[in-house]
């Protein structure tokens, strides 16, 4: 897999055309009538201490994605390198001195806790499973981690329901760090959380980055936090990949046209710039992950979606400084680096690696949209 | 002047629970007029729900407590018999809640629903004219094939056109006001952004007014045409929509408007955070609500201010005792977001 070329350390994660169907079973022989394709065909690779922010709407896979990287979730094909190790296959036992390396911390921090068990309890379990330590080295350093993510000591023998949500979300993330791992997918972590705590819980993921040399791949829908904390953005729609970018490069220049209908749905917390803001308003929902459209699968909901959208899978293309994206019709590039472009290696195998949108033959496609 | 359709004075709603009693909302005073929008904001637990619910009367319970005033069009909803609540209810003031996978029934058919709600209002329709009012409201807001989805169960929805259902149903008997609890928090963006189309179509079409409960300022930011700012059961802030984001008096507002990571801005480095979490409001804090979590507190928040007008501009209230020049410098930092 080529490396890109702001890429600075050496990849933790790789993914590799990985794929999860869920089955539909009917009837009493519960026979397989149809699949839900999750996650269809995605490869990419996460660095050592970077933030991968995962990005798109419900259905559209992330989740699924977050879970099956971590094992979580059995892969369907495809594969899962962790520090250049195949993973998809290992077994439970073997996938165990694994899980030290790769925590989750979960969406909602009511329903992650048991409610039964003390706080202690939570975070030192994974201590405890793993036999690390013995009974006082394990409180000594769950009262450690519990003043690391800003609660204290005291708390240790205290029960979830008496915290507030963002406090519990805090003790989901020690609970994740207990076992120092290397990699966290978090999953939706601040979603459920008010504002102003939201803000609290981004600065201390990001503090614990600096401090435990984390790498993370952060799944969220809001594209406001995904911005702020990540360094490369994956936008993700109906299982595919559709574009993958140095963040700050994604927001200002988004190429797909998903991409820059969700930038341009975010409500601004400005009136004057709500007011002059063009809004693209995506014509109805996204489709059934079952029965997935031909060709690129955001073709219904495109404006700018012609003949070649239907029928053929547009593949991932490298459009330099590690911006890729999937689109017959790429907006924000120009025709000269439309003639340097090339098929990424992240490209899904059933993507037509033909279809590369070319300028210089006149064809209708691509149409780069003039730059503003 | 436009109508008057509502008026709200001094509103106190608590709750009697085993661990005391929660005052939910502690003296909410506005006004709404015909063709506007107000959007109530705050975090959770602020009382920005239970001020909505309390519009339509739906916070009745053996173990709540009322005081002052709702006025609809002169008369107190808090003081009407159950019977003459019905009457409001729908036909006058109509309600879109939050969730809309629990608030439409799952084993009736989403038109059989519609219908049901007009012939409860309006005996005298009968089924075929109901009906036809069904599937009107239903293309109205943007269900597609309406005349097949008419007959769908509310999971053969999406959660955008459940919304859109919802909506349909809350428009059916022509209310005065819709009051929105937020209505968009649980769709996707690009939904979201459908939706808030809609019901901004819709309030000119109708020619209502508009309740949104949001705790999103975007939303707020795009819709509304004034804006409560709402903390622990207390108005904060309240102003015109440009007074309350360009020039905000209150440092919670301040706290709100900075957390936020914004597309519209270069990335700061980390984020502004309000430290702590909101107070209880079984023992809420004495003096000003937000003074145990305020970077700017001094001696005199240990009495409470009163909601008044501080600045120029008429009709823009907030609940500080900071000289209106001091916040004016304070704030901008907070505002920019970069923390310090």
């Amino acid at each position: 897999m080529s490396a890109s070329v702001n890429g600075d350390g050496a990849a933790l994660v790789e993914v590799e055309n990985l794929r999860k169907y869920f089955p539909i079973k009917k009837g009493v022989l519960q026979r397989e009538t149809a699949r839900v394709h999750a996650v269809d065909d995605v490869s990419f690779a996460v660095r050592e201490g970077e933030t991968l922010g995962l990005v798109g709407e419900s259905g559209c896979g992330k989740t699924t994605l977050g879970r099956t990287i971590v094992r979580l979730l059995e892969p369907t094909s495809g594969r899962i390198l962790f520090r250049g190790e195949d993973i998809s296959k290992l077994g439970q036992r073997k996938l165990r001195p694994l899980f030290r390396e790769m925590q989750m911390v979960f969406q909602d921090p009511y329903a992650s806790l048991n409610p039964r068990k003390r706080v202690g309890t939570i975070v030192g379990d994974p201590l405890a499973i793993h036999s690390i330590g013995d009974k006082r080295d394990r409180k000594r350093r769950v009262q450690e981690l519990l003043e690391t993510v800003g609660l204290s000591p005291e708390h240790y023998n205290r029960f979830p329901h008496e915290f507030s949500g963002g406090q519990r979300q805090r003790i989901g993330i020690a609970r994740a760090l207990a076992l120092r791992p290397k990699l966290v997918v978090a999953d939706e972590p601040v979603s459920a959380l008010d504002v102003s705590i939201q803000s609290q819980m981004l600065n201390l993921l990001n503090d614990l980055q600096d401090e435990f040399a984390l790498t993370y791949i952060f799944v969220a829908h809001d594209l406001g936090v995904v911005r702020h904390v990540s360094d490369r953005v994956a936008v993700m729609y109906l299982g595919k990949l559709v574009e993958l970018s140095p963040a700050e490069e994604l927001y200002d220049r988004p190429i797909m046209p998903y991409t820059e209908a969700l930038l341009s749905a975010v409500p601004v917390p400005d009136p004057d710039v709500a007011e002059r803001r063009e809004r693209i308003v995506l014509e109805g929902d996204v489709p059934s992950p079952i029965n997935p459209p031909r060709g690129c699968r955001f073709h219904p909901r495109c404006r700018y979606a012609t003949d070649v959208c239907a029928e053929i899978e547009p593949p991932l293309v490298d459009y330099g400084g590690g911006h890729l994206a999937a689109c017959h019709h790429p907006l924000n590039v120009d025709a000269e680096t439309l003639r340097h472009v090339h098929v990424a290696a992240e490209s899904p195998k059933e993507a037509d690696d033909h279809a590369l949108p070319q300028d210089s033959a006149g064809e209708s496609h691509p149409v780069p949209r003039a730059e503003s | 002047m436009a109508e008057r359709l509502l008026e709200v004075r001094d509103l106190h709603v608590s709750f009697a629970t085993e661990d005391g009693i929660v005052q939910a909302v502690g003296g909410v005073d506005f006004t709404l007029d015909r063709g506007q929008v107000l959007g109530i904001v705050g975090e959770s637990g602020c009382g920005k729900s239970v001020t909505a619910l309390t519009l339509l009367g739906l916070t009745r319970a053996t173990n709540a407590s009322f005081e002052g005033e709702v006025l609809y069009k002169g008369r107190d909803i808090l003081r009407l018999s159950d019977r003459e609540l019905e009457d409001v209810r729908g036909n006058e003031i109509a309600m879109i809640f939050q969730d809309p996978m629990t608030s439409l029934n799952p084993v009736y058919r989403v038109g059989w629903q519609i219908v049901e709600m007009i012939r409860a209002h309006d005996p005298a329709s009968t089924k075929q004219q109901a009906r036809r009012r069904a599937l009107e409201l239903l293309k109205e807001v943007g269900i597609p094939n309406a005349e097949e989805r008419i007959d769908n169960y509310p999971h053969e929805f999406s959660g955008g056109m459940r919304q859109r259902a919802m909506i349909a149903m809350g428009l059916a008997c022509r209310p005065e006001i819709l009051v929105a609890d937020e209505p968009t928090t649980a769709l996707d963006v690009t939904i979201q952004a459908q939706i808030i189309e809609l019901l901004d179509r819709l309030k000119d079409e109708y020619d209502s007014a508009v309740v949104m409960i949001t705790h999103d300022l975007g939303v707020v930011a795009t819709v509304a045409d004034e804006i409560l700012v709402m903390y622990a059961g207390r108005i904060v802030e309240r102003g015109a929509k440009r007074d309350v984001f360009y020039d905000p008096q209150h440092p919670y507002t301040w706290g709100l408007l900075g957390s936020i990571p914004r597309l519209d801005r270069p990335k700061p480095k980390r984020l502004r955070a309000i430290p702590g979490a909101p107070p209880s409001l079984i023992r809420p804090p004495a003096g000003c609500r937000f003074a145990p979590r305020c970077p700017h507190a001094f001696d005199r928040c240990v009495k409470e201010p009163a909601l008044e007008q501080r600045v120029e501009k008429e009709g823009h209230l907030d609940r500080c005792w900071l000289p209106v020049d001091r916040k004016r410098a304070l704030r901008t930092g907070s505002l920019e977001g970069e923390a310090a």
